[in-house]
């Protein structure tokens, strides 16, 4: 995959594009409504579902508040079974310990499971900027990388493509980086489905070194868990050589008491079963089984800046299921392009301003506002993350940013207005004003051929300026005469 | 019990039917509510746009306004949602314990009209009349800030000659979002296209929801495709009864 999403535009404008897409509208549609009801029927079946996320918060804050001690004892653990422990503050830090490793070994391929860590990180491209491979595995991403495409969702990153896209993808990029498609392929599922895998096959029998990420991280075990639905992961991690996991800091849980809670709330949450197909668990090195050489890379690449964040820490909870993407109707329209990252939807537009900061781009700085705090994320949230309370206060982190440069005309109109509620008077004015341009608009349209009303209300139709953002695809009333203030004080509440 | 209107600056400005019909409704029912004149705004446009300086005279002013009453009503999921949710966030910032304080004592009375006519005042039918087929749109933050349930639809269920049709995917968000209907106007008209598609698949007369905002919007979108379908404030069908019913003009 050479694609990535530096350079995105910011969310409004990508979001334009997307919408445009009607194809895209239909896939996504299809697809997040179907996965959505998966996940109600066996989130429905647990009658103690919110006590379970309830558990899962409290682990995850008490992991977060103790998170020092929790890592080293994971370092401890994970030594102590034959494991190197990497510590990678960045992206860039992270990726160079991969090369390393392929490079000591001299390979010029590896295979990888699954990883928003080492998407997070751009492996692929460091790798491939030193002429080694990473073959992705898993089938909706070796449909992004065959296509030269970008993830839109963490759990489904071709949830964007359909199965006629996939099949001319599979038929046109397949040969060029090994077993071509069967020439009578179909876009029937199980034929592609079987394509994948005689694709794949050859690479997971030929690769040395495995990359993956991780789930979960069992610090007093030093046991990393994938959780995964193919077996693809399976055969990356335990037929190669070598392996190294590129692990979040946050992944981190005390023992496997609490695993426990996470492996019941993760596949109800993320593709809506009661148990995933694959659970794998590795705890560094076992002597003439599996992977003889384990690297385990700890990524902060922007977690404790997200840690430090009071409100906002509580993203680092999140478990990657992608429940709130689903929900998401904003995501359901744009989907995940939009949000210019490998996190989209609603934990990313929380995530990626809290591992980045906010103040310094465009793109970042319009995630936040990429929302119209419905609140059905929170609501779905396995580890009940309050994202519309998230979003509102990086909202201000980014109002707060801004603050010394010149005011936008935005913040202009906030100050205006700050004015007018600071008191009944003053927008007992304002509003005169507004009843008296109303009274205007009124005169004006009814000189016109196509003055429209609703009920009595006579309709603005299309506005230019800023108000085109409102009236090119809605009516707005014009205002009224009398203003609720003024009808109560002219009749005295109505009582003449 | 004293009870306060809280009209919100939305109806205030651009619908005041909805507050006048707050007012018939509550006096019918023995209420004699008062409209404090100080109030303005509860400060959401600038908490929700990120501007939590230029909320803190509003909040100020909020506190003012209402302080001293047993219970305010507001014809709004959405800002009864802000007065309750974000006002703490609000006197925070302005570093003030004393609007902590006033904000702690007045949030937890403000009541959404459902939540006021239902939990307050312990009716469900409010004897109105509204011979009409109607569906109802339950609002974001009054399903899922506030949780008002299905305290709504009780209340129009129990209204004389109404038939309430079902919303398919009633609990979607429109697309309003406050500032998001201009900052993501593009998102905001897809998400609303949708909802407008919707409740002229359920085959109603009328929408009805307990926000303003969210059928200023929505209704904007039905006229614009001539839908035929008109938009009413919960409070304007509450209000209806068979001698004086609301035409929902105002809209």
């Amino acid at each position: 995959m050479s694609r990535t999403f530096v350079g995105m535009p910011p969310f409004p404008t990508a979001a334009r594009a997307a919408l445009a897409d009607t194809q895209l509208r239909a896939n996504l549609a299809h697809a997040t409504t179907t996965i959505r009801a998966k996940r109600a029927a066996v989130v429905a079946e647990l009658d103690d579902w919110e006590a379970l996320r309830l558990r899962a918060a409290a682990i995850k804050d008490d992991v977060l508040l103790h998170l020092d001690e929790h890592l080293v004892r994971l370092e401890e653990s994970l030594t102590a079974r034959g494991a190197v422990v990497h510590w990678a503050r960045t992206a860039e830090e992270a990726s160079e310990v991969v090369a390393q490793v392929a490079r000591a070994h001299g390979v010029d391929e590896v295979v990888k499971v699954k990883s928003m860590a080492t998407q997070e990180v751009e492996l692929n491209e460091h790798l491939a900027a030193q002429g080694i491979s990473a073959w992705e595995t898993d089938l909706a991403e070796l449909i992004v990388q065959l296509g030269d495409d970008l993830p839109s969702h963490i759990l489904v990153p071709a949830i964007h493509r359909n199965r006629a896209e996939i099949r001319a993808i599979f038929e046109r990029e397949m040969a060029r980086v090994g077993r071509p498609a069967p020439a009578d392929l179909t876009d029937d599922p199980v034929r592609l489905a079987e394509a994948a895998r005689l694709h794949l096959r050859e690479k997971f029998l030929r690769a040395k070194v495995g990359v993956s990420g991780a789930n979960f991280a069992v610090a007093d075990s030093g046991t990393l868990v994938v959780v995964e639905s193919e077996g693809n992961g399976r055969m990356c991690l335990t037929l190669p050589e070598v392996l190294v996991s590129v692990v979040g800091i946050e992944k981190v849980v005390p023992t496997w008491t609490e695993l426990d809670v996470f492996l019941t709330l993760l596949p109800r949450s993320s593709t809506g079963e009661r148990m995933n197909p694959y659970t794998s668990t590795w705890s560094g090195v076992t002597p003439g089984d599996g992977p003889q050489e384990v690297h385990v890379v700890l990524l902060d690449n922007g977690r404790t800046r997200a840690l430090a964040d009071e409100v906002g820490r509580q993203a680092l909870r999140c478990i990657r299921c992608s429940a709130c993407l689903n929900v998401c109707p904003v995501y359901e329209r744009t989907g995940g392009h939009a949000y210019g990252s490998v996190y989209p939807g609603p934990i990313g537009a929380i995530l990626n301003p809290l591992l980045k900061g906010v103040g310094h781009d465009e793109q970042t700085d319009s995630l936040p506002y990429a929302s119209s705090l419905c609140g059905a994320c929170f609501e779905a949230c396995p580890v009940r993350i309050d994202i519309p309370s998230v979003l509102v206060d990086l909202r201000a982190q980014v109002v707060d940013a801004h603050r010394s440069g010149v005011p936008k005309p935005e913040a202009l109109a906030m100050r205006a207005a700050a004015a007018a509620f600071g008191s009944g008077g003053r927008l007992a004015a304002a509003e005169q004003a507004s009843g008296l341009a109303g009274r205007a608009l009124d005169a004006l349209s009814s000189l016109t051929r196509r003055g429209r009303r609703a009920g009595g209300r006579r309709l603005v139709g299309r506005l230019p300026g800023p108000g085109a953002a409102w009236t090119d695809a809605r009516d707005l009333p014009v205002p009224p005469r009398e203003s609720f203030r003024a009808w109560w004080k002219r009749t005295d509440g109505g009582t003449r | 019990m004293r009870v306060a209107l809280m009209v919100t600056c939305l109806n205030d400005a651009m619908f005041p039917d909805a507050g006048k019909a707050v007012v018939t409704l509550l006096r019918r029912l023995g209420v004699d509510v008062e409209f404090p004149a100080a109030q303005t705004c509860c400060g959401q446009p600038m908490v929700n746009t990120g501007y939590l300086d230029e909320a803190v005279p509003v909040v100020r002013s909020f506190v003012r306004a209402f302080e001293g009453y047993d219970a305010v009503v507001t014809p709004s999921g959405s800002c009864a949602g802000s007065a309750r949710h974000q006002h703490s966030i609000v006197a925070r910032r302005s570093g003030d314990p004393g609007l902590a304080t006033a904000v702690a004592e007045i949030s937890p009375r403000v009541h959404e009209l459902s939540e006021f006519l239902v939990d307050v005042l312990g009716v469900e039918d409010v004897g109105a009349s509204f011979p009409h087929a109607v569906t109802y749109h339950p609002t974001c933050h009054s399903l899922r800030m506030l949780g008002v349930g299905d305290r709504p639809e009780r209340l129009l269920r129990a209204v004389r000659g109404l038939r309430l049709l079902d919303l398919p995917r009633a609990e979607e968000c429109c697309g309003f979002g406050g500032t998001f209907a201009l900052k993501n106007a593009d998102t905001s008209v897809a998400m609303g296209a949708d909802k407008a598609r919707h409740v002229r698949e359920s085959g109603a007369e009328v929408l009805v929801a307990g926000d303003s905002s969210c059928l200023m919007h929505i209704g904007g979108l039905l006229t614009r495709q001539r839908a035929g379908v008109r938009v009413m404030h919960l409070a304007e069908v509450l209000a209806s009864t068979e001698g004086a019913t609301r035409a929902g003009a105002a809209r």
